[in-house]
């Protein structure tokens, strides 16, 4: 009996080890990949007669090997770079520079049906008119991702439009904007936006005075009525919005406030924007003056911008703030009288402010003066403390300009921007030169600032950017050139280029440009790159009928077999779905003079199966992501015979996916 | 009535008998039991999948059949099946799924009462459990059967695809997808019931045969 028990114990075991190796086999059924090359090198025979018919040399062949991105692979960065007067947002992958996505923010996009009668984002986009002026453009500047503890936390992106005043949150789930907000008090707004290390507030400097309030006055009164103004947007994450009720402002003299960051780690709670015409020059060539840009050339310095945004909170919750067109302003007086705002002298209009990644210097390039300038934050502190300034005209403290700087390094013409990696080097922009310098981040003794090597780019470099760069903690590897002018780089393509923008390798001591990339949809101000695993983005909504704009399930929501027409007096109300690969429903009967309410709900829930939708001579655009609900209002004025039909070739019978709007007379 | 019980119950075991040779009567009783509990946790595992490769789905679309109810990407797959005319797949087997889980639950049952049954009436008693697998997959052939063979003339793409069988248990190709169904733990746990079943029966045979004749002989 007990071979036999053994047997059948065997038999069973082994019937159950068949049973595992045939669920297991099944697990891995793809096509087989490729090996990749191995060290030893075994590349194609032709690899070289390629390169050489190419006439390639071997740092093009590194480059190529550096940023070609095989098929289906990710890249390990993204960048959120601006879209200029475009109005928009681009996403690139780094090292591959291929554009994945155009965001809409300020202005209207037909094929992501934003601004062509969506309703919610038509409604979002009215938020940001100007005194009931319909705003349906932009300028886009400075992204500025969301942080934690000074490092990206890739859960939302803002940016600036500099043209109207107004900032814009995108949220990273859906790479969509979500909220757009003016500022009441100023006409731009190009210093924005940059946030705190915890993204408590975006951080905005007006550039462009105006009177305050934002009201008329004449130029003539420049120097009595015309007032800078930092404003600090107070940010909500929990409901992913700017929260204008609890955001402030600061006011300032009439200089220039423009480009601006927060303090970080011992610097946390301060910030620092730059500023240029201090001579507050207003020009008016026509009548003989000086123009505005040599007006505001004339002074050796201009002055740094050092605010205490937690004590201005607690002034502004503490009553002391005035309320100017609905915002709350902290005047000047106040900001003074609270230890808020104070001046430190900065050489000649200088451009960007950049706190290095320990928080503890503030690098701000000369734009007309051949110097990066760093202060140390201690020593401001000191500067403080100690009692050491001057006030200027407006009763401002101007710190003694000696002792809170710390350092100056000669880097060459125009230098514009900086930014940082790991290896303790920052990266400084020169216009003027057409180069990057890098140079050593030093420490407390001032000589140990120095200058390393300077590389040509390609042409009229602006801002620059690097992996991570301004956070607490860099990456290094990659550094971005953001070139406003491209002149032969690429193919001709009539009188309006493209911008250039370059790739600089920074890894393990190569400082080379290694790929140019045209881009010919605006122009990238500023941009930051975030590492592509930070960033969790959905595939398709979490919920079929799902409003993208409040982030929940709409209470319009249209599920298979709900659908419907009801008709209440002269408004129709249409509840209609979408999905592979028809409209339900395929004919909408209304009359002539009807307010026509309609809803679409995609109720598509697989990856990429997005719904376009057009309807032909009502201006009417939307794009229906999977789960999305929109809604389109319309009011009928003409009879006749229209087709809506989906835009996304969504699948074999995608032509066939379409209705009739009958109008009758 | 009660000897009509006695006939079907069987023997019982000597108490000496029983002390002398423990494990000759706790094995069937043994197997039985760790039958009828594995048979039980399969009604919460999936039973089956199927799943679908084609180009424009590079991770694939799986359902997953549980006793009662398909899982995974249903509706995606419903919304594929529309082209070509096949009825959605929560129409099939709707009778079989809801009974499944008392069905399942009295089958087990029936394996704990075999553990008191001595004589050959305990293969009845099994034989439900024993043959559920089988049942269950042939079943699931009729129900894939059924579908494909009636699909409705008038979907777009009756015309290149034609009324099919798909196979039940490993590779099949319906247009563009490949498909590929295997068993899944629920099954398994069923096919590892069953063997336990019919090791237990031959145990069970081995123990109790010889009371039953001696009472035969006696009688």
């Amino acid at each position: 009996m007990k071979p036999a028990l053994k047997r059948t114990l065997m038999i069973g075991l082994l019937a159950l080890l068949l049973a595992g190796l045939i669920a297991g086999c099944n697990r891995g059924r793809r096509d087989e990949t490729p090996e990749p090359v191995s060290a030893e090198g075994d590349l194609p025979a032709n690899a070289l007669q390629i390169a050489a018919e190419r006439g390639l040399t071997p740092d093009d062949i590194n480059a190529a090997l550096k940023t070609f991105m095989p098929s289906g692979q990710w890249d390990e960065y993204l960048m959120f770079a601006s879209g200029g007067h475009s109005g928009n947002m681009m996403v690139i992958g780094i090292p591959s520079m291929r554009i994945l996505k155009h965001i809409a923010v300020f202005t209207p996009e037909a094929w992501q049906g934003y601004g062509f009668g969506a309703r919610d984002i038509e409604e979002m986009l009215d938020a940001g008119n100007v005194n009931g002026v319909k705003i349906r453009m932009g300028d886009t500047h400075h992204p500025a991702l969301s942080e934690t503890e000074g490092d990206y936390d890739g859960q939302y992106v803002f940016i600036n439009d500099k043209a109207s005043a107004r900032v814009a949150v995108i949220d990273l789930r859906d790479f969509e904007t979500k909220q757009i907000v003016k500022d009441p008090n100023i006409i731009s707004n190009h210093g924005s936006t940059f946030v705190t290390p915890n993204t408590e507030y975006v951080v905005q400097g007006a550039q462009y005075a105006t009177p305050l309030g934002w009201e008329y006055a004449p130029i003539e009164e420049y120097e009595e009525k015309y007032r800078g103004l930092i404003t600090l947007w107070k940010f909500n994450r929990e409901t992913g919005r700017i929260v204008p009720e609890e955001s402030f402002s600061i006011e300032a003299p009439p200089y220039w406030q423009d480009l601006c960051d927060a303090g970080k780690l011992v610097s946390d709670g301060w910030a620092f924007c730059n500023s240029f015409n201090t001579e507050m020059a207003t020009g008016g060539i026509e009548d003989g003056n000086p123009p505005i840009e040599a007006g505001a050339s004339q002074r050796d310095m201009d002055y740094l911008h050092i605010f205490n945004w937690q004590r201005a909170e607690a002034a502004v919750k503490a009553g002391k703030a005035e309320m100017i067109n609905g915002m709350a302003v902290l005047r000047m007086p106040v900001a003074v009288e609270e230890g808020v705002l104070y001046l430190a002298p900065e050489p000649k209009s200088p451009h960007g402010a950049d706190v290095t990644p320990d928080g503890k210097y503030i690098v701000v390039s000369g734009k007309l003066d051949p110097h990066v300038t760093i202060y140390a934050f201690d020593k401001i502190e000191q500067a403080i403390a100690g009692g050491n300034w001057e006030l200027d005209p407006f009763g401002v403290p101007v710190l003694n300009y000696d002792a809170v700087k710390h350092a100056q390094i000669e880097l060459g013409l125009g230098p514009l921007h900086s930014i940082f990696d790991d290896q303790g080097f920052g990266y400084t922009s020169l216009f003027l030169d057409s180069a990057v310098a890098k140079w050593k981040v030093g420490d407390e003794d001032p000589e140990s600032w120095q200058m390393v090597e300077k590389l040509p780019v390609q042409y009229n470099i602006g801002h620059l950017t690097a992996a991570e760069g301004d956070t607490v903690s860099p990456d290094g590897k990659y550094v971005v050139v953001l070139n406003k002018w491209s002149v032969d780089r690429f193919a001709p393509v009539g009188p309006l280029l493209p911008q250039n923008i370059q790739l600089v390798d920074i890894s393990d001591g190569n400082f080379k440009v290694i790929y140019d990339m045209a881009m010919g949809i605006g122009e990238p101000h500023n941009a930051q790159i975030i590492k592509t695993d930070k960033i969790n983005a959905w595939t398709a909504y979490p919920e079929v009928g799902w409003d993208p704009i409040k982030q929940e399930k709409s209470e319009y929501a249209t599920l298979p077999g709900e659908e419907r027409i009801e008709r209440n007096g002269n408004t129709v109300e249409i509840f209609m779905t979408s999905v592979r690969s028809h409209f339900t429903p395929e004919r909408v009967r209304v009359k002539k003079g009807d307010h026509v309410i309609w809803h679409i709900t995609n109720i598509e829930t697989a990856h990429d199966a997005t719904h376009g939708f057009q309807l032909g001579g009502h201006n009417i655009s939307l794009s229906l992501e999977p789960g999305e609900t929109v809604t389109f209002e319309l009011d009928v004025s003409n009879d006749g015979t229209y087709a809506y039909y989906c835009t996304e070739f969504c699948s074999a019978l995608h032509l066939e996916m379409m209705g009739y709007l009958l109008v009758e007379p | 009535m009660a000897g009509f019980l006695e006939r079907i119950l069987g023997p019982r075991v000597p108490p000496d008998e029983a002390n002398a040779g423990r494990v000759r009567y706790l094995i069937p009783t043994a197997l039985f039991v760790v039958a009828a509990v594995l048979l039980v946790t399969s009604i919460f595992l999936p039973y089956w999948r199927l799943t679908l490769n084609a180009p424009q789905y590079p991770k694939g679309l799986t359902i997953h059949a549980y006793l009662n109810r398909l899982e995974g990407d249903v509706s995606e797959i419903d919304g594929l099946n529309h082209y070509i005319g096949m009825r959605p797949l929560g129409e099939a087997a709707q009778f079989e799924r809801s009974i499944s889980i008392v069905g399942v639950a009295a089958v087990s049952l029936l394996i704990l009462a075999a553990v008191v049954v001595h004589t050959r009436w305990v293969v009845l008693l099994t034989l439900p459990a024993l043959l559920f697998p089988a049942v269950f997959l042939l079943d699931l052939q009729f129900w894939m059967a059924n579908f494909g063979r009636n699909l409705d003339p008038t979907a777009p793409l009756s015309s290149s695809v034609k009324p099919f069988v798909p196979p039940v248990l490993f590779e099949g190709k319906i247009a563009q997808f490949s498909t590929w169904a295997m068993p899944e733990s629920g099954l398994w746990l069923a096919l590892a019931a069953s063997v336990l079943i019919a090791a237990g029966l031959y145990f069970h045979r081995r123990a109790y045969k010889p009371l039953v004749d001696a009472q035969q002989g006696t009688a």
